[in-house]
């Protein structure tokens, strides 16, 4: 079924009878080309690529919940392609690429929405840094503005300009960046993914692999085991308990990451702010709701919930930020189990066990990253070289030396 | 009017109030809903999507219809709850989300086209043409959505936090909560009772059951005072505890000033953390509702809601008119009982169970169900149908009674599910639930009162036996002790739309959808059709919603499971999050000893992490800052100057092997230092990569002083204590941060030893005596104990000096006043970048994490001769092959500027991320050569001297031509410093 | 979250900074090569479940901690002062 607004109204005045299921629930086959570990939003975007893109008709995608149970439903939604570094910059630029076509691409609206990120600074080393940052994003192809303490006071005039610890003294905007409805891009990526044969298991928990002479053979599964020519792991949070079970360690810590959203307000925030001073970010919904927050946890977890001090922390932020939000309320707050890495950034790249292949390593960051990292993944899964845009993100960049580490910090995953 | 004899408000003062400008009248007692209602006032809201008219619907937090704006101005509060608002005198309340007047919403529109608007359908259109969406359809989605308006100004409210510790917190001051808290509080045991209500009680204060043949209220007014009079006992009203964290942690808002016109001089609001070693849960039970056709009218609300209003707050339904009761089990005949003794006409009760029985004198219609409703802007009649015959039924107001739901929510914050209970045909705190918090009462299905209290008083018993606290059972009232239970029927079967979520407007047809499309786990319902994710999170629909899920996969409703429950239970305002830390109180400012004589200067300050320094002293007749640090610059390296460097970490190294410890810890040699000289040190991170800078001073055989810049003061602490404590825990060696305490002052430029002659107690600071890299401990101005240190980051001659932090203050006056006829200036931040700069050190912005030593032209001290934290690994492949150094950068046209953060390329090449060589990383005016001047990284930037490259700074349209120079603008062979 | 200090009992985790797996202990003998190394500052277990990992008590008395703690349900399992750790490891390895 191909959904338009014609489709919408004919399906109205005729009772919604024709809708059909997004998805269907395939029982697994005996095996499969390509198995993916993971529905979430990369797996589900590998999936769709490696059939889209690639001609892979014999895949499987396996979760173990429900599908895009996992950081996909629970992120602050923030698309961007704001790095620094040229491992990165590249790809996430192809990314915001793939974003700007994507309801095209998948005839599903994820409600892609590019209304702008604001990074406000509030030094003048910030101010160089981000004109460093600003520079390596235009020389990238993507888009940058740097803007002074009137600019952003043109765009956003009610922020605490006059009473602040830290006053703004201006910002890097990127306009290309802003938000995309994070359910609707898992479920987007599963209905066209699924539209093109592939198998896509829920309540389908991987729990071992079959690998023989350093190749794997398949996995097995709360639903039998599943023979592959070749297992892709995009499992995030649960990227080491997995790939644990082939025997592999990885640079690679579980955080918690808590996320916040308050009631449903009349619109005030166009895009996505982040204050420069604090650990605060926030965008507007299209409900309303402020959708806001901060540092992670800071402590190792698989727990998806975190602890009071967060909350203080960020709307200590945000109330430092925009005083007007105080009589808001905090609707909700979630957690998600992020795959911290060593320096920050991912990794997709072949394992030591042959046929077995990574993609982990997101951060707080792997929503922006959904549609580059299916496509990159995908094109590793069925070409076995490293697509254009992701040939830094190797496994053993960390034993050579070559460490992606945008902020500065080492191999402290919790400060990255 | 609308308003009944008898209830819980004080009839003796009246409180004036409006809403959507009409001024009313209430009493002291009431919320602004039952004041409502008590006006006669039904319609107060419009529905999130379809703007369908709605009132009141319930008479707690799970509120779904009754949202308003309350007050005005700053203080204005969107989405407030009329049933939680407490009424004051010149409350204001405004409805909210509709355009043109409450009655006559333009968007109602929505409602007609609701065809067009069924769940989901946004994933399905406004795709093309793809520049419209941010354009055209998503303003008018997002014009159109949101529910109240925020303030326009900042909230000009005080917040606080506070921390509370207790054996037991009692979540809860209905019947189980308040028999837990005087249990516990008789027992001796440190209690903390909270109640969201600004009255205890809970059900109790809504039912007119009596407790010991008496009223409930003169129960729990004795229980009340009974608590409040224990000095172990704290009883917290209008405080909602939100959130049940680790380890016994709850996060509770008290309400302090929200019931006033404005909090005076209090806080509006205070954020208890409460630490507990047990809790228990007495959250009660909310009450589910039946969706049948358009049940979503004002005038349809919960039976128990309507029970509450006529007996807590002699309000009367439906003003006045006759009143309906659907129910699904005995709850609603207690309705209908309630009201009919308080004289509101009940027209009928409408009960599903065919042999339901008339417990009192109305007209009973048993096997019947509500199955559609009249009424454009209130209810004016249901159609009723039983036995195959429809009948139309004239009334003012429905209660509806679907059994009820306990309130399980903050028994599932740690991710435990809720377990169906098919007895009960309720879902109950499952496994997984936090430690040390047990539910009671209504909240695990002990619903009667006489239940209640039992349990209450049980699970408090046992729970501080587990403390090792006994404590004896209260003689507890007599009280009544009727089932709450309900038939398993969920919803009315129809082809109109049948509201279950009522805020966001999502009905059982949406669920059927839900249903078709395969959208069938609980988690795809949720986000597919936003069920349970408006303000009132689902608390009167999730469950129906469940149910008519599993009827339609039919899997049953233990199967079919539920979603969990979030933090908060019900909106915590912002403001109360961030405290009082907001504005300009975000973070503290921590300011250096000579702060206030700096501020008598007319100094400008700026914020360097969380300390405040001089950034420039600007003299009269100078209009930019510029000028002011032109003019310091050339006073240093003309002259002397005197900045403030106390802000640098200092770390007091002591013991046998400070020697041996330092040199792990620093990548160059420090154990060969010898006594009374200081070293520039570089700390690597364990990675390779280059950490930090300082400098180490060995005052004796046995003791250092490690500096280290202003931003890692604390990590490097931090990781000395971690070498200290935890890789090298044989060492004989003690650390202590001595940053506050010692006040340290550079004295920087040729005239600098005249100056420090002046104030040293003979101490000789001839070069032969107290050469460069010298320390000493020594006596100033008449025997004040200080540190010397030859140290220079200017390239002059210079030192720091440092003095017990108490006396930095006055010894800068004194270097001022003593170096007068010198010349002597004091400068700012500003000016030491310069310095820096033009003698090419490494500050932050070289030092960023990213760098090696290598980069930094300091490769060569990274000593292979010993172990040191980061030596091997930074000597792996990557890091030794990076071949970008540091370098100094100057225009080619002296006129034009280097600019920190252009990025580098050879002239002529192309300028995208693959030809990237580099980028600047400091720039600044130098006013000694009288250019512009920076540093950057550059590929093989060491074998590129005297080239001319391009810097691109595209993010502001400029490029500028460099030459490549050496990055020691300044007397590159040290003579200056050393002499 | 509170952390049972082994000195000072009970204390709000925010007092402290948390740095990860206790292996950051055993730091490898710097002639054991960069693989050693590698693995020691790179690679880590991130158990579900039972996890030994180190706390700072950067707003106290300055221990580092050895916490053990659930990484599942955040139950902690015991706290020792990092120092013993340390030293006791020393003496099993010699």
């Amino acid at each position: 079924m191909t959904f338009s607004g014609f489709r919408v109204i004919r399906e109205a005045l005729t009772g919604h009878k024709g809708w059909t299921p997004l998805w269907r629930d395939p029982d697994p086959q005996p095996s499969y080309d390509i198995v993916i570990v993971g529905g979430g939003g990369h797996g589900l975007a590998t999936a769709y690529h490696l059939a889209a893109v690639f001609g892979q008709a014999r895949v499987a995608v396996l979760e173990k919940g429900y599908l895009g149970s996992g950081n996909i439903g629970r992120n602050t939604t923030i698309i961007r392609s704001n790095y620094l570094l040229p491992g990165n910059q590249p790809f996430y630029e192809f990314s915001m690429k793939l974003w700007e076509r994507m309801e095209q691409d998948l005839n599903f609206n994820a409600m892609v929405s590019q209304r702008g990120i604001l990074n406000l600074l509030h030094t003048d080393a910030q101010r160089d840094a981000y004109r460093r940052r600003g520079n390596a994003m235009l020389l990238s192809g993507a888009d940058a503005e740097l803007l002074d303490q009137a600019g952003v006071r043109r765009m956003y005039p009610w922020l605490n300009f006059d009473n602040a610890r830290f006053p703004i003294k201006g910002g890097l905007l990127q306009r290309r960046a802003g938000t995309a409805r994070h359910d609707g891009v898992a479920w987007g990526y599963a209905r066209a993914a699924d539209q093109r044969g592939v198998d896509i298991i829920q309540n389908c928990e991987v729990t071992g692999f079959r690998i023989e002479g350093g190749r794997v053979l398949g996995v097995e599964t709360t639903r039998g085991y599943i023979g592959a020519g070749k297992v892709g792991v995009a499992a995030a949070g649960s990227s080491s308990r997995v790939m644990a079970l082939a025997g592999l360690r990885l640079p690679i810590e579980s955080h918690v990451l808590q996320a916040f959203v308050s009631e449903g307000l009349k619109p005030v925030i166009d895009g996505v702010i982040t204050f420069g001073a604090g650990h605060f970010y926030v965008s507007q919904s299209d409900k309303g709701g402020l959708v806001f927050g901060g540092d992670i946890d800071g402590y190792n977890s698989y727990a998806q919930r975190g602890n009071l001090p967060v909350f203080e922390d960020v709307l200590e932020g945000g109330m430092a930020l925009m005083p007007r939000i105080g009589r808001a309320r905090l609707l909700r707050a979630w957690g998600g189990v992020m795959d911290m890495s060593m320096d920050g950034s991912p990794i997709i790249d072949r394992t030591p066990v042959e046929g077995l292949y990574l993609n982990a390593g997101w951060c707080y960051g792997g929503f922006k990253a959904t549609p580059a990292s299916g496509y990159a993944f995908a094109h590793l899964l069925a070409t076995d070289t490293p697509h254009e845009t992701a040939t830094a993100y190797r496994l053993d960049r960390f034993a050579r030396g070559h460490v992606i580490d945008e902020k500065g910090v080492g191999a402290t995953p919790n400060l990255h | 009017m609308t308003r009944l004899s008898g209830g819980l408000i004080d009839r003796d003062r009246t409180i004036a109030f409006t809403f959507d400008g009409r001024a009313y009248r209430g009493h002291p007692g009431d919320t602004l809903a039952s004041a409502l209602l008590a006006n006669g006032v039904r319609l107060v809201g419009r529905s999130f999507k379809y703007h369908r008219p709605r009132g009141i619907f319930a008479a707690g937090s799970e509120e779904p219809n009754a949202l308003v704006e309350l007050r005005d101005g700053a203080r204005r509060e969107p989405n407030t709850r009329a049933t939680m608002a407490e009424l004051f005198d010149g409350l204001t309340a405004t409805s909210q989300n509709h355009v043109g007047p409450l009655n006559f919403d333009l968007l109602a529109v929505n409602d007609l086209l609701s065809p067009f608007f069924a769940a989901g359908f946004y994933y399905k259109t406004f795709m093309w043409p793809r520049a419209f969406w941010e354009k055209l359809y998503e303003p008018a989605i997002r014009r159109a959505a949101g529910l109240g308006r925020l303030a326009e100004a900042a909230d000009p409210d005080a917040y606080d936090k506070g921390f509370l510790h207790c054996d037991l917190l009692v979540i809860g001051a209905g019947a189980a909560g308040l028999a837990a808290a005087l249990t516990a509080g008789r027992a001796g045991a440190r209690v903390v009772l909270a109640d969201e209500d600004f009255r205890l009680g809970g059900r109790l204060l809504a039912e007119s059951d009596l407790l010991d043949d008496a009223p409930a209220v003169d129960w729990v007014a004795a229980a009340e005072a009974e608590l409040r009079a224990m000095p172990n006992v704290r009883v917290l009203a209008r405080t909602t505890v939100f959130g049940v964290f680790d380890h016994g942690v709850y996060g509770a808002v008290e309400r302090v000033a929200d019931h006033l016109p404005d909090p005076g001089q209090g806080v509006r609001q205070t954020l208890w953390r409460i630490t507990a070693r047990r809790a228990v849960l007495a959250a009660g039970a909310t009450e589910r509702h039946i969706p049948f056709a358009n049940n979503d009218r004002p005038g349809v609300m919960l039976a128990g809601a309507m029970r509450a209003y006529a007996n807590r707050w002699a309000a009367a339904p439906g003003t006045g008119g006759p009143v309906t009761v659907f129910t699904n089990g005995d709850d609603g005949h207690r309705t209908a009982l309630d009201l009919a003794a308080r004289g509101v006409p009940v027209a009928a009760v409408i009960d599903t169970r065919a042999d339901a029985v008339a417990q009192g004198d109305y007209r009973l219609i048993a096997g019947g169900m509500v199955s559609d409703s009249k009424g454009r802007l209130g209810l004016t009649s249901v159609e009723v149908t039983a036995n195959g015959r429809r009948e139309w039924i004239n009334c003012a107001a429905l209660g509806v009674s679907g059994g009820w739901n306990p309130n399980v929510h903050l028994a599932s914050h740690h991710r435990g599910r809720p377990v169906w209970d098919a007895g009960s045909n309720a879902f109950l705190p499952g496994a997984g639930g936090p430690v040390g918090l047990v539910p009671a009462g209504a909240c695990v299905g002990q619903g009667s009162t006489a239940q209640a209290l039992a349990d209450g008083a049980r699970k408090a018993a046992e729970t501080l036996a587990d403390l090792g606290i006994a404590a004896g059972q209260p003689d507890l009232p007599k009280a009544e002790d009727r089932s709450t239970a309900a038939a398993a029927f969920w919803h009315v079967p129809g082809r109109k739309r049948a509201w279950v979520d009522h805020q966001n407007d999502v009905t059982v047809k949406d669920i059927a959808l839900s249903h078709q499309e395969n959208m069938r786990s609980v988690e795809h319902l949720k986000r597919w059709t936003t069920l349970g994710m408006a303000t009132d999170q689902g608390k009167t629909s999730n469950v129906t919603a469940l149910a008519v899920m599993a009827e339609l996969t039919g899997k049953g409703i233990a199967e079919t499971g539920t979603t969990i429950y979030r933090p908060p239970y019900t909106g915590v305002s912002l403001g109360v999050l961030g405290g009082g830390d907001s504005g300009a109180h975000f973070r503290p400012r921590r300011l250096t000893p000579t702060h206030h004589w700096a501020a008598a200067q007319s100094a400008v300050f700026v914020e360097v992490g969380q300390w405040m320094r001089a950034q420039y002293f600007p003299q009269p007749g100078e209009t930019h800052w510029r000028q002011s640090v032109d003019r310091e610059a050339l006073a240093v390296r003309a002259g002397v100057g005197l900045c403030d460097v106390t802000t640098l970490g200092k770390i007091d190294v002591q013991g046998a092997d400070a020697g041996e410890f330092l040199n792990r810890i620093y990548a160059n040699m420090i154990a060969t230092l010898k006594v009374g000289m200081t070293r520039y040190g570089l700390m690597l991170r364990e990675d390779g990569t280059a950490y930090d800078d300082g400098t180490c001073a060995r005052l004796a055989e046995d003791h250092f002083i490690v500096t280290t810049t202003t931003a890692n003061a604390g990590p490097v602490f931090r990781n000395m204590e971690f070498a200290r404590q935890c890789l090298w825990p044989e060492l004989d060696v003690q650390l202590i941060s001595t940053t506050d305490a010692w006040a340290q002052i550079a004295v920087a430029g040729p005239k600098s030893r005249a100056l420090l002659d002046r104030i040293v107690d003979g101490f000789d600071l001839s070069n032969a005596a107290f050469p460069f890299m010298a320390c000493a401990s020594l006596t100033v101005c008449g025997g004040l104990r200080a540190r010397l240190f030859r140290i220079s980051f200017s390239g002059e001659l210079a030192y720091e000096i440092a003095v017990p932090a108490r006396y930095g203050h006055a010894l800068m006056a004194r270097l001022m006043e003593a170096g007068a006829d010198l010349g002597v200036t004091p400068y700012g931040t500003e000016t030491l970048a310069v310095l820096r700069i033009e003698k090419g050190h490494a500050a932050g912005a070289e030092l960023n994490g990213q760098t090696t030593a290598t980069m930094l032209g300091l490769g060569r001290m990274v000593s292979a001769r010993k172990d040191s934290i980061g030596a091997v690994m930074s000597r792996r492949a990557g890091l030794a092959e990076d071949r970008r150094r540091l370098v100094g950068l100057v225009p080619v046209d002296p006129a034009q500027k280097v600019v920190a953060g252009a990025h580098l390329f050879t002239e002529g090449a192309a300028q995208d991320t693959a030809n990237d060589h580099g980028w600047v990383t400091s720039a600044c005016f130098s006013p000694h050569l009288g250019h512009s001047i920076g540093l950057g990284f550059l590929e093989d930037g060491d074998q590129r001297l005297g080239e001319v490259i391009v810097a691109a700074n595209p993010v502001e349209g400029q490029s500028v031509r460099l030459r490549v120079a050496s990055a020691h603008f300044v007397d590159p062979e040290g003579g200056r410093q050393r002499d | 979250m509170l952390i049972p200090h082994p000195l000072l009992g009970l204390r709000d985790a925010q007092e402290f900074t948390y740095l990860g797996d206790a292996a950051l202990i055993d730091r490898p003998d710097p002639a054991a090569g960069e693989d050693a190394f590698c693995d020691y500052v790179f690679l880590r277990d991130n158990p579900a479940g039972v996890h030994r990992e180190l706390w700072y008590h950067e707003q106290g008395d300055r221990s580092w901690l050895v916490v053990t703690r659930n990484t599942l349900t955040h139950e902690i399992l015991g706290a020792e002062l990092a120092r013993d750790v340390a030293l006791a490891r020393r003496e099993g390895r010699a």
